[in-house]
């Protein structure tokens, strides 16, 4: 898929060992397999099966994903903080695509 | 002879029993949870699912689950084609055993999540969502 485009909201700031709260949302119609188009063709299964979350090295959240999630998946979750680091989103699609976001997060 | 109307019945009984195969059996979401806790025990509380009480629209309905301490959370729609939802494995980073999403409900159901703690144990919730307009495609 070409218009795929992944947003993140992070919060502005935060001390060393709070808990955050993290927002991904990624453009995809997560095409669940279950339909028809107007001819009563099956339109093949096309959806985002697994999302990730690092930071600073550390698996934050592994999500395993179905048909049932809506289009344009949204997540939201917690991370603990405890130094700046980096953000690694990771999104993998039923074709083989990935796509990658990274964010520096500073800890003040 | 057929009246108009006991056509329009005929129809509807067509449909509706055209839809049952869109609906999981029972045993679709038993093998679910028999899969994420290899059959083990599960005990009922100790999991919060947030989700609205009437969805209007079942394309996009927002829920949120927490249990405390969780490894791991299965979510499940007992009354969709397919139960399965997401299951989120929670990481050493993870500031808590909480995530938020927005799923898909071909109708009013049970949302049900399975939580797997820290001691190997393992938790239920579920919640009914009534929805106006399913979200299934069809």
């Amino acid at each position: 898929m070409s218009d795929v485009r992944p947003r993140i909201r992070l919060p502005r700031s935060a001390n060393a060992g709070d808990v955050v709260e993290v927002k991904t949302l990624i453009s995809h119609n997560m095409e669940t397999g279950l339909r028809r188009d107007g001819s009563g063709n099956e339109i093949p299964r096309q959806i985002i099966n697994r999302f990730t979350c690092e930071y600073g090295g550390k698996m934050v959240v592994d999500m395993e994903m179905h048909p049932a999630i809506s289009a344009n998946p949204y997540v939201e979750f917690d991370v603990k903080v405890e130094d700046s680091g980096e953000f690694v989103f990771t999104w993998y699609d039923d074709d083989g695509s990935v796509y990658s976001e990274t964010q520096a997060f500073e800890v003040g | 002879m057929l009246t108009r109307r006991d056509t329009m019945a005929l129809g509807l009984g067509v449909a509706t029993v055209t839809m049952i195969p869109g609906i999981a059996s029972a045993s679709a979401v038993d093998d679910a949870i028999s899969a994420f806790t290899g059959g083990a025990a599960v005990s009922d509380g100790g999991v919060t699912i947030n989700a609205p009480e009437i969805a209007e629209n079942g394309n996009t309905v927002p829920i949120e689950v927490e249990a405390e301490g969780a490894q791991s959370i299965l979510m499940l729609a007992a009354g969709n084609p397919v139960p399965g939802v997401a299951t989120f494995n929670f990481g050493e980073g993870a500031g808590t055993s909480r995530a938020a999403t927005r799923i898909r409900l071909g109708g009013t159901q049970d949302v049900i999540a399975i939580a797997k703690m820290a001691d190997g144990s393992y938790a239920r919730g579920a919640v009914e969502v009534k929805v106006t307009i399913g979200g299934c495609g069809g």
